[in-house]
């Protein structure tokens, strides 16, 4: 046995039982191989992802900042939580910026797509994929930046456009009942992009034939569009809402540069509050605590991600 | 194509012969129309921002606004460099970007290849631990991280960012994907030319995967130069990178000139307008295959 023969000749036994000129031997290597090409990527996610995970979930049963030893509180942070104005604002807020920016996101996307799909000139294409797609590469940093200027109520070209129209300048970052859908204009203006890429791929690997055969049977136009080419998106379709919802419940930057969760607490997001805790006021065990909310809502959402998934729903 | 339905001329009575006609120019019309107001509706900001950059402060709030770049006050570049650390903040992001963007290329490389080509005990069930944890959200994890990194001493240094984002679950998923594809018979006539295992995977597979390598750091690349979380807890003052030094220029120019911290938004988009140019190619493809994040 190899194994008898390891032990009988320490490491120059290793090295032949790795190194024989046998299939056996090439096994071994490409064994050995594989877990030693997987060890820094493994080791690197043990240490800082699925490590700090569980180590959150610890945390968020303690009390602790960093000049003090943590002290053990049981679930008081979690009922700190229920009570806690802030994160009760900042949780509605997320919530309806999730709802109104995947929601615009998804069907303007879906819009765009379907009307790029029918253009038949090359460089037209072109121009309008580009134009779309070019705000999904700038940093939500620079956008919030821009579009705080834009949306600035007394001076911001936007309003000045709606006023020649005869609205009134609307507070579109300073009243509390607008401030979460300007945000989500914003990250909708920024977000189609990737919903239009996302469907535009799935039109152009629809059947011809079904679509023809659709013609056939008399639907056209409206009719069409609504019962056979919507349907056949509809992989995408989840695709592109799971994704949008997941990214819209982490929503940090948008609010942070340009109100900073202003005015009052009307665009303070749930990821701000956790953020606040946990390096403002340096309460790890609460931030925890609220970062544990945060990742239950987006679990869920992967969850049904994943199912839909391994049922092969997606586009391959 | 709307008008495949085949009739005899004389079936169409004048009227609905109009009205298919009618309908058939909307169908042609209203998608183009939609199209242009949009693609206005999204150039606009980036035109409006471009343009103002390079207005004097005095001129820079204006209205009407203006869209065309008259004044060319070039000194608003200028000044962006004397308000904030702007080179230095630029030296940053680029050193944590690369930095990041190599780290992956090598770990996702390996990884990924392990994952397509190499049978070992446990490989599925390690494929699907990996994957998983992609759906795990930076926030649940950077509590841990941040003391961690304190810990080591790392806090407000470079290798605090670069560290954690190293390990890509996504990049060695989307890189096996790209070694899946290239047929087996490539490795069986390396092998009989006397190739050894590690020959096969750097001098066989290793080049034809390039386009996924592209695809992973134009992605990897545009992601990390764009974060703004993560710098905000890692790092302070002269370590920050281009994205906070935009909003700290913002915070300075609050009742100053807009003309100088768009000029400094600008600046911040130059490397993606040139990965725009080059690598779209390469970053659509990435979405495509369903790139959830960096």
């Amino acid at each position: 046995m190899t194994s008898r023969k390891t032990t009988a000749v320490a490491g120059g036994g290793i090295f032949h039982w790795l190194m024989q000129d046998t299939m056996d031997g090439l096994r071994r290597r490409r064994a050995v191989l594989g877990y030693l090409f997987l060890l820094p990527t493994l080791l690197g996610i043990f240490i800082f992802t699925a490590g700090p995970v569980f180590v959150s979930f610890g945390l968020s049963l303690f009390q602790w900042n960093i000049f003090k030893p943590p002290d053990y509180v049981g679930l008081e942070n979690f009922e700190r939580l229920l009570e806690d104005r802030r994160v009760i604002i900042g949780l509605v807020n997320t919530v309806k910026f999730t709802v109104l920016a995947v929601c615009s996101q998804v069907s303007i996307g879906l819009i765009l797509a379907l009307a790029v799909h029918r253009i038949n000139r090359v460089w037209l294409r072109y121009y309008f994929r580009t134009a779309f797609f070019l705000p999904l590469l700038m940093s939500g940093a620079s956008v919030a930046v821009f579009m705080g200027y834009i949306f600035h109520k007394e001076f911001g070209p936007l309003n000045y456009y709606l006023t020649l129209l005869g609205i009134p300048q609307i507070p579109w970052l300073t009243s509390s009942d607008l401030v979460m859908i300007s945000i989500a204009i914003i990250s909708a203006w920024r977000n189609m992009g990737f919903t239009f890429l996302i469907f535009l791929g799935g039109l152009s690997n629809l059947s011809q034939e079904v679509l023809d055969a659709a013609d056939v049977d008399g639907a056209q136009g409206l009719r069409r569009l609504w019962s056979v080419t919507i349907p056949l998106l509809s992989p995408q379709i989840l695709f592109a809402t799971v994704t949008g919802v997941i990214g819209a419940l982490q929503v940090f930057d948008e609010p942070y540069i340009m109100t900073r969760g202003g005015p009052g607490n009307a665009s303070r997001t749930l990821v701000m509050v956790m953020y606040e805790h946990a390096f403002k006021h340096i309460e790890f065990g609460y931030g925890s605590a609220i970062a544990i909310v945060v990742f239950l809502m987006i679990l869920v959402m992967a969850i049904v991600q994943m199912w839909l998934w391994r049922n092969r729903v997606f586009y391959q | 194509m709307s008008t495949s339905v085949t009739r005899m001329p004389g079936d169409v009575s004048a009227a609905e012969h109009r009205r298919q006609v009618l309908s058939h120019q909307l169908g042609r019309w209203i998608p183009l129309m939609i199209l242009a107001i949009m693609s206005g509706v999204v150039l606009a900001p980036i035109m409006w921002t471009i343009s103002t950059s390079l207005r004097t402060g005095v001129d820079s709030f204006t209205v009407p606004p203006k869209w065309l770049p008259t004044d060319l006050a070039w000194e608003n570049y200028a000044q962006v460099f004397e308000t904030v650390p702007f080179a230095r903040q630029i030296l940053n992001s680029t050193i944590i970007t690369w930095g990041t963007v190599l780290g992956q290329l090598i770990t996702a490389s390996l990884a990924g290849y392990a994952f397509a080509r190499l049978e070992f005990k446990g490989r599925d069930l390690l494929f699907w631990i990996v994957l998983a944890t992609m759906m795990i959200p930076i926030q649940a994890t950077v509590i841990p991280v941040f003391i961690l990194v304190r810990s080591l001493g790392l806090f407000d240094t470079v290798w605090s960012l670069i560290l954690p984002a190293t390990p890509t679950a996504f990049g060695a998923f989307l890189l096996r994907q790209y070694y899946l594809t290239i047929p087996i018979e490539l490795e069986e006539s390396a092998l009989i030319d006397g190739a050894n295992q590690w020959q096969l995977f750097y001098r066989v597979y290793l080049p034809l995967v390039k386009p996924g390598l592209a695809v992973l750091a134009i992605l990897s690349f545009n992601f990390h130069w764009n974060e703004f979380f993560r710098p905000l807890i890692f790092l302070q003052h002269e370590n920050y990178p281009i994205t906070i030094g935009i909003f700290q220029l913002q915070g300075y120019m609050m009742t100053g000139s807009i003309s100088v911290v768009l000029a400094g938004v600008v600046v911040s988009l130059v490397p993606v307008i040139i990965i725009f140019l080059f690598g779209q190619r390469y970053l659509i493809e990435g979405i495509m295959r369903g790139a959830i994040k960096g």
